[in-house]
């Protein structure tokens, strides 16, 4: 039991290693966020344009969208990261990892978005050019509203499941949560750190899991 | 009214014109894959006037109203709004689709705006009212359906004749021209029909045009100033409600209706 704890639960590493860890914290939070951010917007607004149907452009869209929700993002971040210098592009590994985390979010969310246009019945599109709006009024006021609805569960779970994947940071340098642990961890050749890291990563995620639990109920149309 | 009617009359003539009918249709055709089902159509509705559409499934009729506000895109044909072209290339449909009501089988009500809401979202993004005039017509028209009471509730919060007549407000707040039913009732319980009917005689008696596809005989015969029936893609006979219902030129007309009859 007290080799455990001293393993896990090493009072003196814990203290020692805990301001790096919290400075991970907050690159973890900025990446998450931006990744959040500009990935679901960058896949909604390619959702978007799938919608009005010009084939170049849907073909274009689509196969971004299959390459990058098929790849491992490890091996892209790997890619970019150890391949652009050999071609004279340099990028910190913090961009790197914001770019790449931000085009596979933006393939998963344009694919989800997607779905959902597609799921809103014709008779929606079809009450509403009656009426005199156009094709881009209705997408935004009628067709789009209701896509969301439908679409933020699974958004939600995948602008997770793409934010817990900062961790893969750690691979080319970048000093998250999990980068500053597994320094800290092989310093002190205790696992203490990580279980920190462990802890952190928790109070990260778990309100934002409750947060898209309650963004459910919230877009729930009434009476339904 | 009466008294007023010479005047009208005056003013026409010194116009020098009589006004066009509210709609034409000429040589409509339309096909899906390798099935016509619209084999050259032809009708006038003059203004004020009630023209019902009878017919059985796969007839065309349901196409037929769809390619007068063009959400089907007729192949070939002509057809006016008040003398105005709808088809041709330099039609500013959204505009034209303002003066054009339509009523759907389904209502198609927007399930995350409310029924007021519903009703002004055109007046709002196509007429660009302010949200104060937008709202006093809308509430005018859902006043009109008997619905004011219910400016707020969702769709569905609504039973589904409330459905429809708030679907009706939706086309009367923009001040159509005229309006197009497709089948308002068909998919309401036998109960709520009757109130939607309602709400069509009412407009009938306040003179708006209606050019209706429907299966309720009974609301033919006591509303409607022509009755048309279709078969194949094709008009097979017009006349009056009496004409029609008592003394049906054509066979397939008359079998149509006896399947009908004691219905209604």
């Amino acid at each position: 039991m007290e080799a455990f704890l001293d393993t896990f639960f090493n009072g003196a590493v814990l203290a020692r290693y805990a301001p790096s860890i919290l400075q991970g914290v907050w690159v973890t939070v900025l990446l998450s966020v931006l990744i959040v951010i500009s990935g679901i917007a960058g896949g909604s607004a390619l959702a978007c344009l799938r919608a009005y149907r010009i084939r170049l452009l849907s073909v274009l869209i689509v196969i971004y969208a299959d390459i990058f929700r098929a790849l491992p993002p490890l091996v892209l971040i790997l890619l970019v990261f150890f391949g652009l210098p050999n071609i004279g592009i340099l990028l910190s590994s913090f961009t790197v990892l914001y770019l790449i985390l931000t085009l596979v979010l933006a393939a998963f969310a344009e694919e989800i978005v997607w779905a959902g246009i597609t799921a809103v019945p014709k008779g929606q599109w079809e009450a509403s050019r009656s009426t005199g709006l156009g094709f881009t009024q209705t997408l935004i006021w009628v067709v789009l509203p209701q896509a969301v609805r439908i679409v933020i569960p699974p958004l939600t779970n995948r602008a997770i499941a793409i934010t817990k994947m900062t961790a893969l940071g750690m691979v080319i340098g970048v000093p998250d949560i999990l980068g500053q642990a597994t320094t800290a961890q092989s310093f002190s050749a205790n696992a203490s750190p990580l279980m920190l890291a462990a802890i952190a990563y928790v109070f990260l995620f778990l309100p934002l899991v409750i947060f898209s639990r309650w963004l459910e109920t919230r877009f729930a149309a009434p009476g339904v | 009214m009466v008294i007023h009617q010479p005047a009208t009359e005056m003013t026409q003539a010194a116009q020098g014109a009589v006004a066009p009918p509210t709609l034409t249709v000429r040589g409509l055709r339309k096909s899906f894959g390798a099935e016509e089902v619209l084999k050259g159509i032809d009708l006038t509705i003059a203004r004020s006037e009630l023209v019902f559409v009878l017919g059985p499934s796969g007839s065309g009729k349901s196409t037929m109203l769809r390619c007068c506000n063009r959400l089907e895109e007729p192949d070939a044909g002509e057809i006016t709004l008040e003398g105005d072209p709808v088809t041709g290339p330099k039609v500013d449909l959204n505009r034209l689709r303002l003066r054009m009501g339509m009523v759907f089988q389904a209502f198609n009500l927007y399930p995350h705006l409310s029924a007021l809401s519903n009703v002004t979202l055109a007046l709002r993004k196509v007429r660009r009212l302010p949200r104060a005039k937008a709202e006093a017509l809308g509430l005018a028209a859902l006043d009109r359906v008997g619905l004011k009471a219910k400016a707020g509730s969702y769709p569905a919060q609504l039973s589904g004749g409330q459905q429809q007549r708030v679907a009706i407000a939706r086309a009367l707040a923009l001040e159509p021209s005229v309006m197009l039913f497709d089948e308002p009732t068909s998919a309401l319980d036998p109960e709520l029909v009757g109130d939607v009917l309602a709400v069509m005689q009412d407009m009938k008696a306040q003179g708006m045009t209606m050019l209706v596809v429907s299966h309720e005989m009974k609301f033919a015969r006591d509303a409607a100033d022509r009755v048309i029936f279709m078969d194949a893609g094709r008009i097979v006979e017009e006349g009056s409600p009496e004409q029609i219902f008592e003394a049906p030129q054509h066979e397939r007309t008359e079998t149509f209706l006896a399947r009908f009859s004691g219905r209604g």
